[in-house]
């Protein structure tokens, strides 16, 4: 790698118009930049650099459902919407309980080379929640897993649960507890309340989030353990973390753009694009996720970007898969209910969607602001564009987003991955 | 219809220009004017209305032997008060009651798709039925012909008469189909642009006939003939 | 002028009581010798039934072709639909048969609301899983004017498995739409969470059966299917009956002129009596004979004015 950009007049985050210098895949030079030579210069008047953003939440479906996602497609997705990392679930076919799985999904990411793809393991073996995996063997693989997740499922039994917790103590791992008290939520189709009770969907009620939550910070807390919680929805969740956090446990969380913008009355007209797990939520918990964002009781957004084929959505409502596309809208979704009402600046969107990310999923290269020495991995966004999502502009092999015709503020327009751009002029560069 | 298969070169009897006295000249109604809601040139007043009632009650007496055996039906929604109006005048005239019906054809039309679905009609039928009788079937305006042709197929399905005949109020012109009526109260030469409005005391609260031309007025409720709710 | 009827919600009160007075045409033609009308000659009606139901099937059967219409019925059993065909995949099938209108029965909520957006013609909603039943809440609205003289200013009680009741959905809706007052009464594990905030006017919840009976001009028993104990909803069909069921005591709790309910088909001895659904309070009987008419009625208005 020999290649050299000069980034001319882009504004940090809470700072003034910067030139930056990048070479051999790191910022060498921050500040007024007067010898260009050599370099490819990017006139970023009236951009926003951000550390690149980190995912701790995609379903990339490879291995199992390439006709959904590929690793390749969805780095891509990825890389337009401004990540330069993700931790990819391990609900694929064949499960990421195994070291050689793990590895496998690491290798495609370095392959494809658009975003690094960090493997998240499952936490027990085949997501069946019996048994542990061996989560030892993926934390020391070359892909050197630290987040273990049997998201999709609910780690249900607690005495499965608190062992988990422990054992990954020793390899500094987290667990990110999909949280879903199963026996609460069998057959259900949609947030429990009014709207459920009209459109006669089976409900899921906020206590199935909000009673796992209270259960696992109990135990993180018992046994000293790292916890993260995955797509909290609920305002009492909110309530719960808020408490455990008070106690200085070790408990981290994170919420979708998804449950930040929509509420459960898009489901009225049963398009399954808005079918989710969890469930889109009411009005008061919108404002209470967008509220503990802000606070910091909910450290991250993570995306949960989950690509379902079309005939797994263009269906009757209780046959289709839950989950939405995420990562090429998330930045956009987090400044339309974040960033616009004022309840964060760009600072706070570089905390929750970088720098704290990349520290709950042990990403050293990621999350830093550019600095001489450290490995360009950097965002540039126009605050200014506003973009109506069509779906079939998407990077992603499949076409559920929930925004189709929405439009939504600000533009990827560069990313840079160890000092190349995987995207200029908002296009992927391959 | 019956009838006229038999007769098909005899003009049906009806009163003509010359011995209507409301006709001398149309140009003594052309002032444009309100009625009940509904503008539009007056044709005929109620005075007019009267006489040609009577006229008709006078030729269905005339023609069906004193009104033996039959029965009037009328077609909602005017064509109802109409038949009770030449059955009273019948009864006056000759003693005789003539059992009266209502027969409603909106099931029957073939122009659904064209006008949309509408309320449908109650249909009542006299206690003694319609069977080997003679059915002067009544309605206001004949126009297209259809709602007659929808008339004669309901009335199949409900009976069998002897002989059926159609008396109307105003015949305007413009048949689709080869139907024509036994008793008229007025021949009036329309344009297709035209409507007519038949209001009657019973419905409208006021006995007058309207001529108006679509479109002059959004608030008339009379629009063009292929969306007219009832112009025949 | 509607083009679907998805849900009773799509009905206001003067297209509902349209249907009821068109319904009431209707039957009158049943009376006749030649009950055949040629309203809807050359038009296509699919049935599309992906859930047994002999009743509701026969019933809009028989309604289109009362109506002169082409009826071809598709159900679960013997087609393709239960190989596993996708509903969009039977939906462009049916678009390219040139349906006019499609009756759908189907055990998901929202299922008609999907077709809708395939389809060209009209959707009629025969009963989606446990959301609505529009047709059944019209027959019952008539059966109830037919019987009564009137819907607005009724009390309705709606009792038992609310719910999972798509009977209950529509009723709720259509009979508050027309003025009645309804009580839903059930064991609260049967009735929905949080439905107090999402009641219509004149609507309300009531876990004592004994108590509403006094006071109601119509009293409508859901069935209640075995599995729902299975489910913990309650503890055993005994007790079931003797709080919830309609038996010749609780009958006798009724106004004078009160009538029995029932969308069949019953389960006796266990929400209602054979004593009480065999009474001459009970519609039961006159509530299918209806349906023809309601079904015929809702067809017309659907197809009448969309070529």
């Amino acid at each position: 790698m020999t290649s050299t950009w000069l980034i001319r007049g882009a504004r940090m985050p809470g700072g003034g118009p910067t030139d930056i210098l990048i070479r051999d895949g790191v910022t060498v030079e921050v500040g007024t930049v007067l010898d260009s030579r050599g370099a490819t210069v990017i006139d970023a008047d009236g951009l926003i650099v951000l550390p690149g953003l980190v995912d701790l939440h995609t379903h990339l479906r490879e291995p199992g459902r390439e006709d959904a996602e590929t690793v390749e497609t969805g780095s891509r997705a990825a890389a337009l919407g401004g990540y330069t990392a993700v931790c990819a679930m391990a609900n694929t076919d064949p499960v990421a309980d195994t070291a050689g799985v793990v590895e496998q999904v690491w290798r495609l990411g370095r392959d494809a080379g658009l975003v690094d793809v960090q493997p998240i393991g499952a936490v027990t073996v085949g997501l069946r929640g019996e048994q542990l995996a061996e989560l030892g063997a993926m934390a020391t693989s070359a892909a050197r897993v630290r987040i273990f997740s049997d998201d999709g499922h609910c780690v249900a039994d607690p005495r499965l649960m608190r062992r988990a917790l422990e054992y990954v103590k020793a390899f500094d791992g987290v667990i990110a507890q999909h949280a879903e008290e199963p026996r609460l939520t069998v057959g259900a189709q949609m947030h429990e309340g009014e709207v459920s009770a009209r459109l006669g969907l089976t409900g899921w009620p906020a206590v199935a989030e909000e009673a796992i939550i209270a259960r696992d910070v109990l135990l993180a807390g018992h046994v000293d353990s790292r916890l993260h919680i995955c797509h909290v929805s609920t305002a009492g969740s909110v309530e719960i973390l808020r408490w455990a956090k008070s106690k200085g446990w070790r408990v981290t969380a994170e919420v979708t753009p998804h449950h930040l913008l929509l509420t459960e009355e898009y489901v009225t007209g049963y398009d399954p694009v808005f079918k989710v797990n969890p469930p889109l939520r009411t009005a008061a918990d919108v404002a209470a996720l967008r509220q503990a964002l802000a606070e910091g009781v909910i450290d991250v957004v993570a995306t949960d970007h989950a690509p379902h084929a079309v005939e797994d959505k263009e269906c009757e409502w209780a046959y289709a898969r839950p989950g939405m596309l995420g990562l090429q809208t998330a930045l956009s979704v987090v400044v339309k209910t974040m960033v616009e009402p004022g309840l964060l600046d760009w600072d706070g969107v570089a905390d929750r969607m970088s720098r704290i990310p990349a520290r709950i999923a042990g990403l050293t290269d990621h999350g830093h602001d550019p600095a001489p020495g450290v490995p360009a991995n950097l965002t540039l966004v126009d605050p200014t564009a506003r973009v109506r999502v069509d779906p079939s502009q998407l990077a992603s092999l499949s076409r559920n987003t929930p925004y189709a015709g929405m439009d939504l503020p600000c533009q990827v327009v560069a990313t840079f991955l160890r000092g190349e751009p995987t995207v200029l002029d908002g296009k992927a560069v391959r | 219809m019956a009838g006229h298969a038999r007769h098909p070169a005899r003009k049906p009897v009806h009163g003509t220009d010359r011995d209507a006295p409301s006709e001398t000249s149309p140009l003594q109604h052309v002032k444009s004017n309100t009625v009940s809601g509904i503008r539009g040139r007056t044709i005929l007043t109620a005075a007019d209305l009267g006489r040609i009632v009577d006229r008709m009650a006078h030729q269905i007496l005339e023609k069906t032997d004193g009104a033996t055996n039959t029965v009037l039906l009328g077609i909602p929604t005017r064509g109802v008060p109409l038949a009770a109006r030449l059955a009273a005048r019948i009864e006056a005239f000759e003693g005789r009651r003539v059992p009266c019906g209502t027969l409603d054809v909106t099931l029957y039309r073939d122009d659904l798709r064209l006008r949309g679905t509408r309320a449908v009609g109650p249909t009542a039928v006299p206690e003694d039925g319609i069977d080997a009788r003679r059915v002067i079937l009544v309605d206001d305006v004949l126009f297209s012909g259809r709602t007659v042709r929808a008339a004669l197929d309901a009335l199949s399905d409900i009976g069998r008469p002897s002989q059926v005949q159609l008396a109307v109020l105003v015949d305007r012109g413009h048949r689709e189909l080869p139907i024509r009526a036994d008793y008229v109260g007025k021949n009036m030469p329309t344009s297709r642009a035209e409507s007519v409005r038949v209001l009657l005391r019973e419905v409208d609260g006021v006995d007058a006939v309207l001529l108006a031309t679509a479109n002059s007025d959004g608030h008339s409720g009379v629009d063009g003939p292929r969306s007219e709710r009832r112009s025949e | 002028m509607i083009k679907h009827l998805l849900s009773a919600d799509d009905l206001d009160r003067d297209t509902a009581i349209g249907i009821l007075d068109i319904a009431e045409r209707m039957a009158a033609t049943a009376g006749r010798e030649i009950k055949k009308l040629p309203t809807l000659r050359g038009r296509t009606v699919v049935n599309l039934f992906y859930e047994d139901s002999t009743r509701t099937r026969i019933s809009f059967e028989a309604a289109a072709k009362r109506l002169s219409a082409d009826v071809i019925t598709f159900s679960a059993k013997g087609s393709s639909v239960s190989k596993g065909e996708s509903l969009k995949d039977t939906a462009l099938t049916l678009q390219a048969m040139g349906a006019d209108a499609v009756a759908i029965r189907h055990p998901a909520a929202g299922a008609p609301h999907r077709l809708a957006g395939w389809i060209s013609g009209s959707v009629l909603n025969a009963g989606d899983g446990t959301h609505e039943h529009p047709t059944q809440a019209l027959l019952d609205a008539y059966t109830m004017r037919s019987r009564l003289g009137h819907v607005e200013g009724l009390r309705v009680a709606i009792v038992g498995d609310v719910l999972h009741s798509r009977v209950a959905r529509s009723n709720l809706s259509l009979l508050t739409t027309l003025g009645a007052e309804v009580i839903l009464v059930g064991p609260p594990t049967l009735l929905p969470v949080g439905f107090e905030k999402a009641l219509p006017p004149g609507a309300s919840i009531s876990y004592d059966l004994d108590a509403v009976l006094p006071k109601c001009d119509v009293v409508m028993m859901l069935r209640v299917q075995r599995e729902r104990m299975i489910d913990s909803y309650f503890p055993s069909e005994r007790e079931y009956s003797r709080r919830y069921g309609l038996d010749r005591r609780r009958m006798a709790l009724l106004p004078e002129h009160a009538i029995v309910m029932h969308p069949g088909p019953m389960n006796r001895g266990i929400e209602i009596s054979s004593q009480v659904a065999d009474s001459a309070r009970s519609t039961v009987v006159e509530q299918v004979a209806n349906g023809v008419s309601v079904r015929m009625a809702v067809l017309y208005l659907l197809l009448g004015g969309n070529a």
